[in-house]
């Protein structure tokens, strides 16, 4: 056997959990600038823009992510594009992200009363002022509590990452237990450190969502 | 100057307006205009056609058939300027439509300054000055949450003049009030007459359509089935018309 936990160990752990909060920023930020195109391109007048990201977000929404890391890592080296395990979990990530904010921030928008749309209109602002101005600062109020509580899966989804060899909290804590075997303490380690991340997140999600029910919003105009 | 070129020229004008929501013809041959300063009053049964009628000429409502002329705008056509027409034509709704994360000085300033491209201090004297005329000056830094329903649709009402339109749309703007906070409403809009303010409503407001109005067209299925002055209300021709104020109220 290969000794004992020490505190180096603990350190590799730490330097994992910090990548796992790294590549879970990478995906937030790639995957929210996709995602705000996606939710924009879902409501575009132009017909084909709709069907071409529909499209999109069904393909990846039936996609497992295991598969979109494995396409991006082995598919890529595949045609001839070696890609560091980063760049190609940065990057799966921010696709698989980008499709269900996509989704949550188009269904944010939609769900601001239509008669906001008209008055912005019978006012003369063009549509990207009745965007900018109207409807995204009422939008972002509805978007922030299932935002947050979306944030808590990406973090959880990181560890995917783990089967591209990048090393995040859950690789890192295989790699631990491939010299010390001892999967129980380690995993049930790794485990407290992904519900210390989360935990927060969510309970702050649902502090948001309780808020909003006394929002200055007013879903149901008279 | 232009406006006396078009002075004889009616602000509205609508004729054989055609408009079906898939099977169910709405407006089937409408035909009215309004003049310069003149009010008109659109009153009818639900599902008559009116707010359809009203909706058409600020083109929320894209018609079928026939021709629509808004201050010189051919709004039948696809090609129409829709921000130009907005501009000159107010509209303020059933459901006021402030916006909830705006106050009642950003509400009326935010067109000014995003459309006619206004100075921020301009827009805020301007605010100043329509909230003054419906009497709501005080309300200038509250949120729409905060008013009352009369005062909401006041501030509305506001919003809406400071885009300083040729013609006002009225969409049955009492119709979410109660009796009391319809009385304050409707002083504004008598005003805004007295004013010399071209006006179309749509409302359910009998006794006040008959003192304001200087014309009533009355819609029933679809179509314009009597029209005259106010005094229509009072001495009807048609038997739907005699039925319909009969069940109305028209106490004023």
């Amino acid at each position: 056997m290969g000794g004992h936990l020490n505190v180096n160990h603990l350190i590799f752990l730490g330097h994992g959990a910090l990548w796992t909060v790294g590549l879970s920023v990478i995906a937030l930020v790639g995957g929210g600038i996709v995602g705000f195109a996606i939710a924009l391109a879902r409501i575009s007048p132009l017909k084909s823009v709709r069907l071409a990201s529909a499209a999109y977000v069904q393909l990846v929404q039936g996609t497992p992510l295991l598969v979109i890391l494995f396409l991006g890592y082995f598919g890529l080296a595949a045609i001839g594009l070696q890609v560091s395990p980063l760049v190609a979990a940065s990057a799966s990530l921010t696709l698989y992200v980008a499709a269900y904010l996509g989704e949550i921030w188009r269904g944010s928008i939609q769900s601001v009363p239509k008669p906001q749309w008209e008055a912005a209109e019978g006012l003369a602002l063009s549509r990207t002022q009745r965007m900018l101005k109207v409807i995204l600062p009422q939008a972002i109020r509805i978007a922030t509590p299932p935002t947050v509580g979306f944030m808590v899966q990406i973090i959880k989804n990181t560890s995917l990452a783990s089967v591209v060899g990048f090393a995040e909290l859950m690789r890192s804590g295989q790699i631990v237990n491939n010299s010390l075997f001892e999967p129980f303490v380690i995993y049930a380690i790794i485990a407290v450190v992904y519900f210390a991340m989360c935990y927060p997140l969510s309970l702050f999600s649902q502090r948001l969502e309780r808020r909003m029910g006394r929002g200055r919003v007013n879903l149901a105009p008279a | 100057m232009q406006q006396n070129a078009f002075s004889s020229e009616p602000i509205v004008s609508l004729r054989d307006v055609q408009k079906s929501f898939g099977p169910l013809k709405v407006l089937d041959g409408v035909s009215f205009a309004v003049d310069r300063g003149e009010v008109l009053a659109i009153i009818g049964r639900s599902g008559s056609g009116k707010s359809t009628a009203l909706r058409c000429i600020d083109r929320f409502e894209k018609v079928d058939g026939g021709e629509i002329v808004v201050c010189g705008h051919r709004v039948d056509r696809p090609d129409v300027n829709l921000r130009a027409l907005r501009q000159d034509v107010g509209i303020v709704f059933q459901s006021y439509n402030l916006f909830p994360h705006l106050t009642i000085e950003q509400n009326i300033a935010l067109a000014p300054c995003a459309v006619k491209k206004m100075a921020t201090g301009q827009a805020k004297e301007l605010a100043r000055k329509v909230l003054a005329q419906v009497g709501l000056e005080e309300k200038l830094h509250a949120y729409p949450e905060q008013l009352s329903g009369g005062q909401q649709q006041r501030a509305a009402i506001a919003r809406s003049l400071a885009m300083q339109p040729k013609v006002m749309l009225f969409d049955e703007v009492t119709s979410a009030l109660d009796p009391e906070l319809t009385g304050e409403v409707l002083k504004v809009i008598e005003q805004l007459a007295a004013d010399g303010m071209t006006m179309v409503m749509v409302t359910h407001e009998m006794g006040f359509a008959k003192s304001i109005a200087d014309r009533i067209v009355f819609m029933h299925r679809g179509k314009v089935h009597e029209t005259g002055p106010a005094s229509i209300l009072t001495s009807p021709t048609t038997p739907e018309l005699i039925q319909f104020v009969g069940t109305g109220n028209l106490k004023s």
